[in-house]
């Protein structure tokens, strides 16, 4: 299967710019590619794309393979999966990446029994095998117990879906020097089975949690929805966003889009405060990243004790307006 | 009135201690612990639960679909408890070892096999390898169109309406039968089997089929049909030093928090 060469990534444009998971993937991918002595593309699917293959290419992508299209406007699976069916025919990387997100979850599976091959989902770690050449696939399983490593033996691309965060993107760099293409969708609109009626926003006021540098976050231990008014102080001295385990979200003590976990956000601030929450290995695979990780627990054997630097074993409804004036005082 | 098909998984209870969680590295697998559950993974039990809604809602009948083995029966028939009508495992040498891929496969059979549907329910993803593929792949396999990470499901006037979760809030996405959604968390919880649910699970249908049963080709499935290779598996090392802070009380632990945050320049 000599005739697969490169690595591919999938982009994603985000009110107009290019997606932070997007350039991490250029990143990451530009490894991939020198490793192999390959060729690092992006694809770009959307309606009214402008300039963003340039940006790509100040990314670190050597090809950006344009696809603009009016029906290419809101992600469908029908209409994301044709084209990019269509487009890795055409082009056949030996490596296709696509950020774990809500476009890509839903198209990568879809997407690979399409083209008769496999993907490895959520992955934190990808290196080329020296001997093989294969692309090593690594991936945190059983809610983040346990990690395994896969690779893609006999069929092509080799495709992973990666985990926000988890490769770094390279300095933007607009003197690099790169090729943008354009392709025709090639579009049937009765192929799109789905339809997009409405589009509903759950912004939480404040800042976003995925930007944030400081997140307080709260548990099961929080026991109700006027509790986590009390993170609010807190966070606001702080700068902080405030995130939830899954129960709080599950309970509807808050909106299900402050989840911090596996089956939510992932986030990597420099402080992580989390008060009343247990550190659950589902929950941590949302917050391992965190820089420094504070744990407030009542439970001195929680395990989120073992994931912290420093640690207070108390009932938060003590520590934590203590720790707030405190830390109000502090920062004057 | 709908035909829906529910697909779920048998697993060990991922809600256990993670400090109960071992693997062996030689064979690749996970070493069951002591007095850990199995259950039906919870994602799929939220997938039973948007299909018994709609039940409730407009009739027709459920017919729950497992690929798996040595089934513990209370468990695995718990969706009938739920509400729904009819188990179906599937159950042969040949669907083990397998990956995503042949998972997908073996259940797409089944439901061709099957046959009438209007809609079939997966989890987002199974609570022990969390891959999230099987649904759009058993999709992909059949030729209909799938929604994924869906919160909430309606049926109105013979079209499906999704709610489908992203990163900041939901879309509401139209789609005909059939149509294969896959559940999310979002959708809340599951509802707890009354008596009587538990009672008539008891005599409700449930039948084994095998690969043969459900003509399926045995080069696609098990570890035969599997496109993905586990080269290893291990608990990823941890570097445990909290250090905690104390104090007169806990008020005061509290304050020295702060203090601390501060001399390590973090606030």
């Amino acid at each position: 299967m000599s005739e697969y060469k490169g690595v591919m990534v999938f982009g994603e444009i985000i009110e107009g710019k290019l997606a932070p998971i997007t350039i991490e993937l250029l990143g990451g991918g530009r490894g991939l590619a020198d490793n192999l002595g390959e060729e690092l593309s992006l694809v770009l699917l959307g309606s009214g794309i402008g300039d963003l293959g340039k940006e790509a290419i100040a990314f670190g992508a050597d090809k950006v393979y344009v696809v603009d299209d009016p029906l290419l406007k809101d992600y469908q699976t029908d209409s994301y999966v044709a084209v990019m069916e269509k487009v890795v025919k055409q082009v056949s990387p030996n490596i296709l990446l696509i950020g774990q997100t809500a476009m890509g979850r839903d198209l990568a599976p879809r997407l690979a029994f399409r083209l008769d091959t496999a993907v490895s989902m959520d992955c934190v770690e990808l290196s080329i095998d020296p001997d093989s050449k294969l692309l090593l696939q690594t991936r945190p399983v059983y809610g983040g117990n346990a990690r395994a490593i896969y690779t893609c033996e006999g069929t092509k691309p080799q495709i992973a879906t990666v985990r926000a965060k988890a490769m770094d993107p390279l300095e933007r760099d607009d003197a690099r020097k790169g090729e943008v293409i354009t392709i025709e969708s090639g579009l049937d609109p009765s192929l799109i089975r789905t339809k997009v009626v409405d589009k509903v926003k759950e912004e939480v006021a404040g800042i976003k949690l995925e930007d944030a540098d400081v997140v307080v976050c709260g548990g099961r231990g929080m026991g109700s929805a006027e509790a986590f008014q009390e993170l609010e102080p807190l966070a606001k001295a702080l700068g902080a966003a405030i995130g939830a385990t899954r129960p709080p979200c599950d309970n509807g003590w808050v909106l299900a889009s402050l989840q911090v976990g596996l089956t939510g956000k992932i986030v990597s601030p420099t402080l992580y405060i989390a008060v009343a929450l247990s550190g659950s290995s589902q929950h941590m695979a949302g917050c391992s990243g965190s820089k420094n990780i504070i744990a407030i627990n009542k439970d001195a054997e929680a395990n989120i004790f073992k994931e912290a630097r420093f640690g207070v074993v108390g009932d938060y409804k003590k520590v934590l307006p203590a720790f707030t004036a405190k830390v109000k005082e502090l920062l004057g | 009135m709908p035909n829906m098909v529910v697909c779920v998984k048998q697993i060990a209870d991922p809600e256990a201690p993670a400090g109960s969680f071992k693997v062996d590295e030689s064979t690749k697998t996970v070493i069951p612990a002591a007095g850990v559950e199995q259950v039906v993974s919870p994602f799929d039990e939220q997938a039973t639960e948007a299909a018994v809604r709609l039940k409730d809602a407009h009739g027709g009948k459920i017919t729950t679909l497992s690929l798996g083995k040595d089934f513990v029966m209370d468990k695995i028939k718990k969706p009938l408890a739920m509400g729904a009508d009819e188990l179906i495992l599937l159950q042969d040498p040949a669907f083990e070892g397998g990956d995503s891929g042949s998972t997908a496969y073996a259940l797409a059979m089944a439901i061709k096999k099957i046959g009438e549907y209007d809609i079939i329910f997966c989890g987002r993803q199974a609570a022990d390898w969390d891959a999230g593929q099987v649904g759009s792949g058993i999709a992909e396999l059949l030729g209909i169109p799938s929604v994924t990470l869906a919160k909430n499901v309606e049926l109105l006037d013979g079209k499906v309406k999704v709610e489908r979760v992203v990163t900041d809030g939901y879309e509401v996405i139209e789609v005909s039968t059939p149509v294969l959604i896959t559940v999310s968390n979002e959708l809340g919880e599951p509802r707890y089997p009354t008596l009587k649910g538990i009672m008539s699970a008891k005599t409700k249908p449930v039948s084994t089929w095998t690969a043969q049963d459900i003509g399926a080709d045995s080069s696609k499935l098990g570890t035969a049909g599997s496109r993905t290779k586990l080269l290893k598996l291990f608990i990823p090392v941890k570097e445990a030093k909290c250090e905690i802070i104390e104090g007169e009380n806990v008020e005061d632990a509290a304050v020295n928090l702060a203090l601390k945050l501060r001399e390590v320049k973090l606030i």
